[in-house]
């Protein structure tokens, strides 16, 4: 049987409307005159030719850069560049939820495992755990897993491997925080609200907690995807085929170092542009059901911004 | 005719604090039973006791004739998994004060997310129940709304649609209004009025003394953390018989 519970009225949809009343009469006020701002930039605008002065009197040989934009061997470094730094991400996610589970576990062996592996890889600098891993050759002769796999050291621990390692291991300490943060960020409440209509702790975990902490932990972790994608140029030091080792090896041979530099930090920059978008759009998915109202896509706000600078009155346009 | 609550010396400390001092009282099937009492009473706590949210470290608490989070064997009395907890919780439903809906979900996906995940139903029936629930609650044209997107009467509501979609036999209601607009406390009471007439037993715990009074079939008023005066509601509320309960009714009343 239903029972009609809204006879009466529905008083939160019936509010007045303001904008029902006329609209004011728009005011005509001179606006105030932001002359420090005019100062700022014109300074700006004078430090900016200036450096573009002095490189266009340096001795570059701006065209190296575009011929070799897409030479063979700068693809392969970027192609290695972008697989190192997927595949070192995937091994700190994974491993790092893991290790926030860990932490945040009643265990106390299994929370100060997590603790010490966190405190060790985010306490030392991924350049050494790079040259550590890489180097293990010289105290181990093989690598022996038993019957699954034996082999010389030295040809078990290619450059990739060592990368990989070097770049996923220490993620993982980040990503565990970065989990640790989220997972805890959510209210005690939703937990209590899902055990109490008979959903077990995995299954609160999976369906409740975690698809809430993606808010939390989505942000910084598209950070940590950006950054990695440049830390990897650190690869160089396991003799890994990256971007960077591919700009320098062609600049040697070419005697074109600088333009070569110059071209690894265009591609570097187009790759973390295309990060920056993607990103963009998983954090306004992830918003969902949190915000009223999305936050406005780049288009909508250059669309604004264009709107107030025509308008005059620009104080901090955007607000679609 | 078994108790539906039935608590017997019921004890609860945390750490050195005694919240429940030992706490007594049977519900009767088809009861609307209304726990009153001024903050830090423990009434909040012996409710999230009944459901096993907290642990009791004295006395025993059963819900339909079943120990509620143990098992006794002898002289012994083990500790359930949480597979075994989960399952007496199933059909205890529970609305807090805070609502506590998934904000990631939509109005009908909260209420269908319990049937489909732990009763395994398909979602096709889940979410027909759920449209029917809502509907009843009076927020059919909300089903595809967010949380964040209705008013705290509404997401009251919702909560208690997704309550009762685990068809529970028993409801406990943790001060479902404290937290809401006046305006809107009305729309929430009348949906629990429909409840009881219907016969479903429910605990309250609440402030509202006009819904104790016309709904309620017994009311217990509980001072630091034991029951200090307990019988008819329309008695205790009109001739309360201890000074504690004269004082406290003559500052909320």
């Amino acid at each position: 049987m239903t029972i009609d519970t809204d006879k009466g009225r529905e008083p939160e949809d019936e509010r007045p409307s303001a904008a029902a009343s006329t609209a004011p009469e728009t005011l005509k006020a001179i606006p105030v005159r932001h002359f420090g701002r005019w100062v700022a930039a014109a300074v700006a605008l004078a430090v900016l030719a200036l450096l573009i002065n002095a490189f266009a009197q340096g001795k570059l040989n701006w065209g190296a850069v575009p011929d070799y934009f897409f030479n063979a061997d700068i693809l392969k470094g970027v192609r290695n560049t972008i697989t190192i730094t997927i595949l070192s991400m995937v091994l700190g996610v994974v491993l790092g939820i893991v290790l926030a589970v860990m932490r945040l576990s009643k265990n106390p062996v299994t929370s100060a495992v997590a603790w010490f592996y966190i405190w060790f890889f985010r306490g030392t600098p991924v350049y050494v755990q790079l040259l550590l891993w890489f180097n293990l050759g010289l105290v181990f002769e093989f690598i022996n897993l038993g019957p699954i796999y034996k082999d010389y050291w030295s040809s078990f621990m290619t450059p990739f491997l060592a990368a990989l390692l070097g770049l996923g291991l220490n993620e993982a300490a980040y990503m565990a925080e970065i989990c640790r943060a989220g997972i805890q960020s959510v209210d005690e409440g939703q937990t209590e609200a899902a055990h109490a209509l008979g959903m077990s702790h995995a299954k609160t975990l999976r369906r409740v907690v975690l698809p809430q902490a993606m808010r939390v932990i989505v942000p910084p972790t598209g950070n940590e995807f950006i950054n990695m994608l440049k830390t990897t140029s650190l690869v160089i030091a396991v003799q890994y085929y990256d971007l960077l080792q591919s700009a320098t090896n062609i600049g040697q041979t070419s005697g074109a170092t600088v333009e070569m530099l110059i071209l690894a930090a265009a591609w570097y920059l187009v790759l973390t542009s295309v990060l920056s978008v993607g990103q963009f759009y998983l954090e306004r998915r992830f918003a969902r059901g949190s915000l009223r109202q999305l936050p406005p896509t780049p288009w909508q706000k250059v669309k604004a911004n264009l709107l107030s600078l025509s308008n005059r009155s620009a104080v901090g346009g955007g607000a679609a | 005719m078994t108790a539906m609550v039935k608590a017997e010396g019921v004890h609860k400390s945390y750490g050195p604090v005694q919240v429940l001092k030992g706490i007594d009282l049977e519900v009767a099937p088809r009861e609307v039973f209304c726990l009153i009492g001024p903050s830090g009473s423990g009434k909040s706590t012996f409710l999230r006791c009944i459901n096993h949210l907290e642990k009791i470290n004295g006395g025993r608490l059963y819900v339909d004739g079943e120990l509620v989070g143990y098992r006794q064997q002898g002289n012994k009395l083990y500790e359930l998994k949480d597979r075994e907890v989960a399952a007496q919780r199933r059909d205890i439903g529970m609305v807090f004060q805070r609502f506590n809906l998934f904000p990631h979900m939509t109005a009908v996906e909260n209420v269908m997310e319990a049937p489909v995940q732990v009763k395994r139903e398909t979602k096709s029936v889940a979410r027909e129940r759920a449209l029917r629930l809502l509907d009843r609650v009076g927020l059919a044209d909300k089903a595809g709304n967010y949380p964040s997107q209705l008013s705290g009467g509404q997401q009251q509501r919702v909560a208690i649609a997704r309550a009762l979609a685990m068809e529970p036999k028993l409801m406990l209601f943790d001060e479902p209004t404290s937290a809401l607009d006046p305006e809107l406390v009305g729309d929430v009471l009348d949906v629990m009025r429909s409840l009881a007439e219907e016969g479903m037993t429910m605990i309250v715990v609440t402030h509202e003394m006009g819904f104790a009074r016309e709904v309620g079939d017994s009311l217990v008023f509980m001072d630091n953390g034991v029951v200090v005066e307990a019988g008819n509601p329309r008695d205790i509320l009109t001739n309360p018989q201890h000074e504690r309960t004269k004082s406290f009714l003559s500052k909320v009343l």
